[in-house]
């Protein structure tokens, strides 16, 4: 499964950091640590950036590039932060005929942010999903499991707005 | 603990578990599916309702086993029979607290009911009759994060008997003589691998693991035996690890199961402080840590070698073979991996001795098989049978046939890496061999029931889509072999396909099987190749009359209008997505088939049923 690198800066906060640093301590001498220790990172953090990839591998002297290649084979490790406003446009056969893929395009526009991508502030992630079984609503935009049918780019920039902080 | 102690603690405790020291004992199924369904809040209602009755004890325990009707509430009562209760709610727990418990009246309209009659007790039913719990033994009936529960139903026997009265050597050859196989898919003797793993006792490291990512889509034995009996494993691995002279185990569990995981812990911690585990096992001098590992979403970590790997903290990519893991595995020294199944059927083994478990089942297929009922079937649920009992009567006896009268097509065993048998081979024994021999496998467990309205292909193509993501890639076979596979089965689903790509998705198959590095890529097209072998009609539909017969693959279906039935109301017309349809209104449509993208709005919003699929 190919991933993506994320374009958030990365927030980590020095709280982050120490609880980190004592989960690799508590791993040390451990074999086969490594997998607890990026679950546990994961858990910190919420995802596993670059940033905090190098403290592990500084930490426990293992190739920074080894420790890319396990947290890029797993699903569950996840290279990117959700946002807090997690927003996907279904891409299934009737939605896209009825123009979601105009929808997505605006969406992306207005926000800035790339399909499988998030903002810079960590706010919005937009995705492309399959179809969410809501054909008679097409085209279908779900924002944090809130349900928008009939979507039309003229409606993009209200319905964006009330997630405007 | 020594043995005088453990034995004190299961006499004080054995008759509470079916309530014969008086009262009565209330179990609510706690595993995660009952969880889904509601049970907790049921659970709490139970001791609101009972609270201050000193003879009610309301109590956890793991999967019940009949998936349709959770949330399941059982009721122990001393002298009495146990009564089921099924599709429990809060308000349903009131109920049957003022009228079971105060009122000496069983809720009969809370009861499973079978030919118009309820039925007291889950066991009476047809769907308990047939079955024989080895391995499923404590799940539905103890309290799984509770040890006292499961020394009360001789938990710890078998490990006592083994350190005191057996040599490592006596141990492996009655798992042998047992005639136990692997439970995980491949049905390899587990006796033999632990004698694989047994030289040089002592001598090196060696460790004891267990195979708990259970990935199969549609199977979850594995995740029940754990949230319902987690101490048999523990005690299961320890055998083990005496059997072969190890000292240290994992257990590679997969992290989507956060109640399995929980409850393993507790045991875990539970066995240490009971001195049943650890350092100096009932004082006997033997040692033997386990600890837990989680799988992080890799569906070939299920296969031995890139479990290892896994748990080496690297990717887990399989490793060829030889050397073998009972030669060189974790770590790089000798280990044994077992599945949970096979393990749940250890303790029982050594208690009741290798001829009392060989006494079930087949000639090559000893004992029970836990199989996970789910599809188009009445009785969805966890079920173990006997090996070799045919497959008819565990979809109809067990399974209550296929609902809403439909026709049964194919059963589809062992997931991704398994086949389909056709419903002309109903009166197949399942066990190892009667499958093998027409192209299935048993698997892990997971059964699948397809009806007539499943596409054939369809479903091979479900397995390919779903490999071709797993593939780890390492081999060149796998990784675009299959990926080969999925677009030949694309194009038959879009009606693109010629008879050379039939004969060319064979080929390719046949050469991944083959060619494959390690289990994933030598069983990924057999759902392929079992479709191919029995349902090649389908196939050849597809392909010469561009018509799928169970109207699934979309771009072969075509939506009409019956000019008879269609009143011309227009809303059809006025739902249509794609402004396909057109008609005068009180005349009948039609339906432009270029514009047509086969969503189905129509059909579903006709109320005339002037719509059907061609």
């Amino acid at each position: 499964m190919k991933k993506k690198l994320t374009a958030v800066d990365f927030h980590g906060t020095p709280e982050q950091e120490e609880k980190l640093r004592a989960v690799i301590e508590k791993y040390r001498g451990v074999k086969g640590a490594m997998m607890p220790i990026l679950q546990e990172a994961q858990e910190i953090y919420g995802y596993l950036p670059p940033e905090v990839q190098r403290i592990i591998a500084l930490e426990t002297g293992t190739p920074a590039e080894e420790i890319y290649g396990i947290v890029t084979f797993y699903s569950q490790f996840k290279l990117n932060p959700s946002g807090e406003v997690a927003i996907s446009i279904c891409l299934g056969t009737a939605c896209y005929v009825k123009g979601a893929g105009d929808v997505l395009e605006e969406v992306s526009k207005q926000l800035g942010v790339e399909v499988g991508g998030i903002s810079a502030d960590g706010r919005f992630s937009l995705e492309a999903t399959r179809c969410v079984g809501a054909c008679g609503l097409a085209p279908v935009m779900v924002i944090n499991n809130e349900v928008y049918g009939k979507m039309t780019t003229d409606q993009v920039a209200s319905v964006l707005a009330k997630y405007k902080a | 603990m020594n043995y005088n102690d453990l034995i004190a603690l299961r006499d004080r405790k054995a008759p509470g578990i079916t309530a014969a020291d008086g009262g009565f004992r209330i179990v609510v199924g706690l595993a995660t599916c009952g969880m889904a369904a509601g049970a907790n809040p049921v659970m709490a209602a139970f001791k609101e309702y009972s609270a201050g009755m000193d003879n009610v004890r309301v109590e956890r325990t793991g999967c019940i086993g009949i998936c349709q009707y959770e949330p399941i509430v059982e009721v122990y009562e001393a002298g009495k029979p146990k009564v089921t209760y099924i599709k429990m709610t809060a308000e349903r727990a009131q109920r049957v607290v003022e009228e079971h418990i105060k009122g000496g009246q069983p809720v009969v309209e809370f009861m499973l009911t079978e030919n118009g009659r309820a039925v007291y007790s889950l066991d009476d039913t047809s769907f308990m009759k047939k079955q024989v719990r080895i391995a499923l033994r404590n799940c539905g009936v103890i309290d799984p994060e509770n040890l006292d529960h499961y020394i009360a139903r001789d938990g710890y026997q078998a490990l006592h008997k083994v350190l005191t009265e057996m040599t490592p050597d006596e141990v492996i050859d009655e798992v042998l003589k047992s005639g136990l196989r692997g439970r995980g898919g491949a049905g390899f003797p587990t006796g033999l691998k632990w004698r694989f793993a047994s030289d040089n006792r002592g001598k090196v490291k060696k460790y004891v693991c267990c195979n708990a990512d259970e990935g199969d889509p549609g199977a979850f034995m594995d995740r029940s035996l754990l949230e319902g009996d987690p101490g048999a494993i523990i005690e299961a691995m320890t055998i083990a690890a005496y059997a072969i002279g190890a000292d240290e185990g994992y257990i590679y569990v997969r992290a989507e199961y956060p109640t399995a995981i929980s409850r393993l812990q507790i045991a875990i911690d539970q066995a240490k402080e009971y001195g049943l585990l650890g350092q100096n096992i009932m004082g006997t001098g033997f040692n033997f840590e386990l600890s837990l590992r989680f799988g992080a979403g890799a569906f070939v970590c299920g296969e031995e070698t890139s479990l290892m790997t896994s748990i080496e903290g690297k990717r887990g990519e399989p490793r060829p073979r030889p050397p073998f893991p009972a030669t060189k595995g974790l770590f790089e020294k000798p280990t044994i991996l077992n599945n949970v199944e096979t393990y749940a059927n250890i303790p029982q083994i050594i208690l009741r001795g290798a001829d009392w478990f060989a006494s079930y089942g087949t000639e090559k297929s000893k004992g029970t098989k836990v199989f996970a009922l789910g599809g188009k079937i009445n009785n969805t649920g966890l079920i173990e049978v006997p090996m070799g009992m045919p497959l008819r009567e565990i979809i109809y006896d067990i399974g209550g046939g296929i609902p809403d009268g439909k026709e049964l097509k194919a059963v589809q065993t062992g997931g991704p890496s398994g086949g389909c048998i056709p419903a002309k081979l109903i009166d197949t024994p399942v066990d190892f061999d009667s499958l093998a021999a027409i192209g299935c496998i048993i698997g892990s467990g997971g059964m699948i029931v397809i009806d007539e309205d499943n596409c054939m292909v369809d479903i091979a193509r479900f397995f390919l889509d779903f490999t071709v993501d797993e593939s780890c890639g390492k081999c060149t076979p796998c990784r675009i072999g299959m990926k080969r596979t999925l677009e030949i089965l694309d194009k038959i689903i879009d009606g693109k396909a010629t008879e050379k790509d039939l004969q060319r998705l064979e080929e390719l198959s046949d050469f991944v099987k083959t060619a494959s590095l390690c289990g994933l890529g030598q069983t990924a097209p057999n759902p392929v190749l079992s479709t191919l072998n029995f349902f090649r009609d389908e196939y050849e539909a597809h392909i010469k009359e561009r018509r799928c017969p169970a109207h699934v693959c979309k771009k072969l279906v075509q939506f009409i209008i019956d000019p008879e039935k269609c009143t011309g109301c227009t809303k059809c017309a006025r739902k249509c997505p794609t402004s396909a349809i057109s008609g005068k209104v009180r005349e009948p449509h039609v339906i432009d088939q270029s514009k047509c993208i086969k969503c189905g709005v129509c059909m579903d919003n006709c109320a005339f049923g002037a719509i059907s699929k061609n």
